[in-house]
């Protein structure tokens, strides 16, 4: 088995007793991204001297100081590539910004280095973060790992399929509508959607301002944890980033469920949802009660508006935060533009593909004069219901536990032509960014030979309790060692 | 037809004297710097970046609110105002919308030695763009040049209601608040680097009507002279226009100093659609009552009631006030130097006059300059004590302005105080009259002016320290007795 199966607490011991380097560890990451990664897609780019020089400076700090050295010191990870990297070429899965090496790296990758991690690479995605199953990058389309048919889900679906075919130990995706859990879910792995505020939104480049954030996509729960304690806390250059402390979030790990109330609410199991899936989520439900949780059906009545409501503030967002890829700085219009508004539509024309345009298109609609008060102030009141909805249910229960997605991973192209289905993918995902909450997807079984991640949201800043219902899903079902075929050599 | 009335308000733009960019720490000072130096990942827009708050800038906009007695909200937020131009790097603007720092304020100016009010619709805060540079004229340059220095510099924009009705009381109120903000500290109230700025909208009306006319917007004024050019300019065009049976198109005019003429730039259906939306970048404002008193309570005295106090304390000319008051450094170094025993027109005359036009050719305040105070108060007093002469007093004040010594000491140090002592004053009227027998018989012949070289032969010989008061009494007591 690769060294990279392994959990990162594991790999941490092997490498306080010298047992591994932290060099060798980059080179086996690298070896099998060169070996196995054309026939995923995972990887836009790998990072090898960065890596090198980061292995050696960890491996330095390893032998310096063993014990004080921090849990991700030597780790090697994969940052989704809408996470700006200095000196490394960030282009967010979009022609437009092909060649843009950053000046400066997102609060997040800056804190992972200071963490001692070691980055192997940059991960795809959907094109600005814009997609359910990584087939709108501009690059290339990933596949999911359990079966190359199938796609990994988006739009981290290069951050799942890299940790799920061991060629990262962690990754960083973002996630504004589900696009940490969803992908999470289809390649079996852990993913985690903090709090809005909970992380640094510094350096990633924004899809939806009010809705996204970063978290980490991993093998286990505990792994996600020691990403999340090294990124989480307030920044400076970030003032939607929370002031209030992450507190010691390892803590939750080994609670267990007893004693917890979770509810499920009726909405997420409404039709749409698979039999497999249901199935899934059914035993992980019974496991967590026969561990002393309470399990009682919850109601969101503002569920079914949700996705609606989500499909105008995210475009609206959208169409204000892609602006500045005009030409000027990002992207070339044609040469023979006459005037500065032929400039500016044939640049972006060239720079966005479809499924951006779309949105971009939408987004300038529901904000335009005379229709901001009928879709986008309509739209802002019904996610004041939906969060209005989590708050009163988290009064009764302690967490809620639900499907991640309605179905399995889908055929590559299932979805490409219907848009609204595609948008589907994330029904019981985008509930929770529209109220800021925190989510973590994990493994809990399989259906038709494909992983089913059970979903665990918590209330505001209810990291810990995601994070302890999660650990005991994950110990109950105990797949996390299971690789998907071809990818355990 | 009715007589038509002019309804004008004025929007002022003003960069604030903070340190830092309104939402970065790039500097706010820009001019001079090499092209997109002052810049950084925020200013320059570069994707994902993120806007902070410059407290210092708030705060100045607040106590400019304040100032003009607007009412400031508890919740304020920021808004993004969307639209594309190549010296805008993030395709918005962050600016305020529906939730400004500050509502409904007034502003007090002078017309014609009048009083008049204006009301202030708002004071918000936002940021400038950058700046685009062109071979020759922007129409027919092959390429633009884009400098980023000045995106993000925090600015500061006053809303002033349509309550001005002539293009004369247009440049008064905008004098009225330069100096306002000059006196906050805020701005530094230059017009023609663009650090104030001024826009109009203008319409007309039959007198008596209170429902307004089609209003035309008027961009491009800046000084004092072209916002009334412009002005008188585009109300007699629409003047004409109405008495001519023809309607005014809603539209944006842009004044011409070429063609001393306002043209037509953007029509109504090519206006902007800015589709303004809360910044979710930026968490809401809150501004606390504590900070809204703290700020009251560090508020200068207004320039309006300050003139009308030095005015009824002082006994000074309105002239020499307006002179003193054009900044607060000013009037407080008046009275400092009457507080340090200057009689106030005497120093109101010296400050006004020879000290003003020193520290104007070397290009400093009068507050930072070489004499203090105390030191002008000195020289003031010696010069109305008759201890020595005006002349000789703007000399060593040239003098001491340049080397940094007191004045009153130099006259002391080089015995440059007047001479009034009797029998050395007998002494030199003496010589003078045997120097000069011709200018004496004429004198006495009658001719006044034979005076002014027996004078000037006394001040000769007393090397200028001769009182030449003194002088010309005591020659006159003296030609006036014959036989002598």
């Amino acid at each position: 088995m690769t060294l990279l199966g392994l959990s990162i607490s594991e790999l941490g011991r092997r490498l306080r007793s010298r047992e591994v380097s932290a060099r060798e560890l980059a080179l086996e990451a690298l070896d099998r991204i060169a070996r196995l990664d054309p026939a995923v897609g995972a990887f836009l780019r790998t990072t090898e001297e960065l890596a090198m020089a980061q292995a050696e400076a960890a491996d330095r700090w390893l032998a310096a100081d063993p014990q004080g050295a921090p849990p991700l010191c030597g780790i090697p990870v994969a940052h989704k590539d809408v996470l700006c990297t200095s000196g490394v070429e960030t282009t967010a899965g979009s022609r437009i910004l092909e060649g843009f090496v950053p000046p400066y790296d997102a609060t997040v990758v800056a804190r992972m280095a200071a963490a001692g991690a070691v980055v192997v690479g940059k991960l795809n995605c959907d094109e600005f973060a814009m997609g359910s199953s990584n087939e709108n990058s501009a690059y290339q389309a990933t596949v999911n790992p359990w079966d190359h048919t199938r796609v990994p889900g988006g739009s981290s679906g290069g951050s799942a399929a890299a940790v799920a075919a061991r060629l990262a130990c962690a990754t960083l995706g973002s996630d504004t509508g589900g696009s940490i859990r969803l992908p999470a879910s289809f390649c079996g792995v852990v993913g985690v959607k903090p709090s809005y505020g909970r992380v640094s939104r510094y350096g990633l480049i924004a899809f939806a301002s009010s809705l996204d954030q970063v978290g980490p996509l991993t093998k286990t729960v505990e792994d996600s944890q020691l990403v999340l304690s090294a990124i989480a806390g307030a920044d400076p250059h970030d003032s939607t980033a929370t002031t209030e402390p992450v507190g010691d979030l390892a803590a939750a790990l080994h609670q267990g469920v007893q004693g917890l109330r979770l509810g499920v609410p009726r909405e997420y199991l409404a039709a749409g949802v698979g039999a497999g899936v249901r199935e899934v989520l059914d035993q992980a439900c019974q496991r967590l009660e026969r561990e002393g949780a309470e399990l009682v059906e919850v109601s969101l009545p503002s569920t079914e508006y949700a996705l609606a409501a989500y499909y105008v503030i995210a475009p609206a967002e959208v169409s204000s935060n892609l602006a500045r890829m005009d030409g000027v700085r990002f992207g070339r219009g044609e040469p023979a533009a006459t005037s500065l508004v032929e400039a500016y539509e044939s640049a972006r024309h060239r720079g966005f593909g479809p499924e951006v345009r779309r949105r971009i298109a939408l987004g300038t609609y529901v904000l335009s004069s005379g229709y901001y008060d009928a879709y986008y102030l309509r739209a802002q009141k019904v996610r004041t219901l939906v969060a209005q909805d989590f708050a009163r249910v988290f009064q009764q229960v302690d967490a809620l536990v639900s499907p991640t997605a309605p179905t399995a991973a889908f055929l590559l192209g299932e979805r490409v032509a219907d848009p609204l289905a595609m948008y589907a993918t994330d029904a019981l995902t985008l509930p929770a960014n529209l109220a800021g909450l925190a989510g973590i997807s994990v493994p809990a079984g399989f259906a038709e030979g494909l992983p089913v991640g059970v979903q665990v949201l918590g209330p505001y800043l209810g990291e810990a309790v995601c994070l302890r219902v999660a650990a005991a899903v994950e110990a109950l079902s105990d797949l996390w060692h299971q690789a998907p075929p071809g990818t355990d050599g | 037809m009715a007589e038509l009335e002019p309804v004008i308000g004025l929007e002022v733009h003003a960069q604030l004297l903070t340190k830092s960019k309104m939402f970065c720490g790039c500097r706010a000072e820009y001019l001079g710097l090499p092209p997109n130096s002052n810049t950084c990942p925020t200013c320059l827009g570069l994707p994902g970046a993120l806007p902070v708050i410059n407290r210092a800038a708030v705060e100045m906009t607040i106590r400019t609110a304040l100032a003009l007695a607007c009412r400031i909200p508890e919740f304020s937020k920021f808004d993004r105002k969307n639209y594309f131009y190549p010296d805008l790097p993030k395709g918005y603007q962050i600016s305020q919308f529906d939730l400004p720092l500050s509502l409904a304020g007034q502003l007090e100016f002078e017309v014609d030695g009048q009083r008049r009010a204006c009301g202030i619709t708002r004071v918000h805060l936002e940021e400038d763009a950058g700046t685009l540079h062109h071979a020759g004229e922007i129409h027919t340059s092959n390429f633009s040049l884009v400098d980023l220095n000045r995106a993000g510099v925090p600015l500061m924009e006053v809303v002033g209601e349509p309550d001005l009705r002539s293009p004369r009381e247009a440049p008064q109120y905008l004098r009225a608040l330069r100096q306002l903000l000059i006196y906050l500290g805020v701005n530094d109230g230059n017009m023609e680097q663009g650090s104030l700025r001024c826009d109009a909208n203008v319409s007309l009306r039959p007198r008596g009507q209170r429902e307004m006319g089609v209003k035309v917007e008027v961009k491009n004024m800046n000084s004092f002279r072209s916002l009334e050019a412009a002005l008188t300019y585009e109300v007699g065009r629409q003047t004409d226009l109405i008495q001519r049976g023809m309607t005014i198109v809603q539209e944006t005019r842009g004044w011409s100093e070429l063609e001393q003429a306002t043209v037509s730039q953007r029509g109504k259906e090519e206006a902007q659609d800015y589709r303004y939306f809360p910044e979710p970048d930026l968490p809401p404002l809150k501004v606390g009552r504590e900070l809204v008193e703290q700020l009251k309570a560090g508020l200068p005295e207004p320039p309006m009631r300050l003139r009308d106090r030095l005015l009824d304390q002082y006994e000074i000319s309105a002239e020499q006030v307006l002179v003193l008051t054009e900044r607060p450094q000013d009037a407080a170094y008046f009275e400092a130097v009457v507080a340090a025993g200057a009689p106030p027109r005497a120093a109101a005359n010296w400050q006004a006059g020879p000290l003003q036009a020193l520290c104007k050719a070397a290009r400093v305040e009068v507050e930072r300059c070489s004499i203090s105070a105390g030191e002008l108060a000195d020289l003031v007093r010696m010069v109305e004590a008759g201890e020595v002469s005006g002349s000789t007093a703007r000399e060593l004040l040239a003098e001491a302005f340049e080397s940094g010594a007191s004045p009153a000491a130099l006259v002391t140090e080089r015995g440059l105080a007047q001479v009034s002592d009797a029998a050395q004053m007998d002494a030199w009227v003496d010589d003078a009259l045997r120097q000069l027998p011709k200018a004496a018989a004429d004198f006495q012949a009658g001719a006044e002016r034979a005076l002014g070289p027996l004078v000037g032969a006394i001040r000769k010989a007393s090397g200028n320290r001769a009182n030449p008061d003194l002088a010309a009494r005591l020659l006159r007591e003296r030609l006036a007795r014959p036989g002598e």
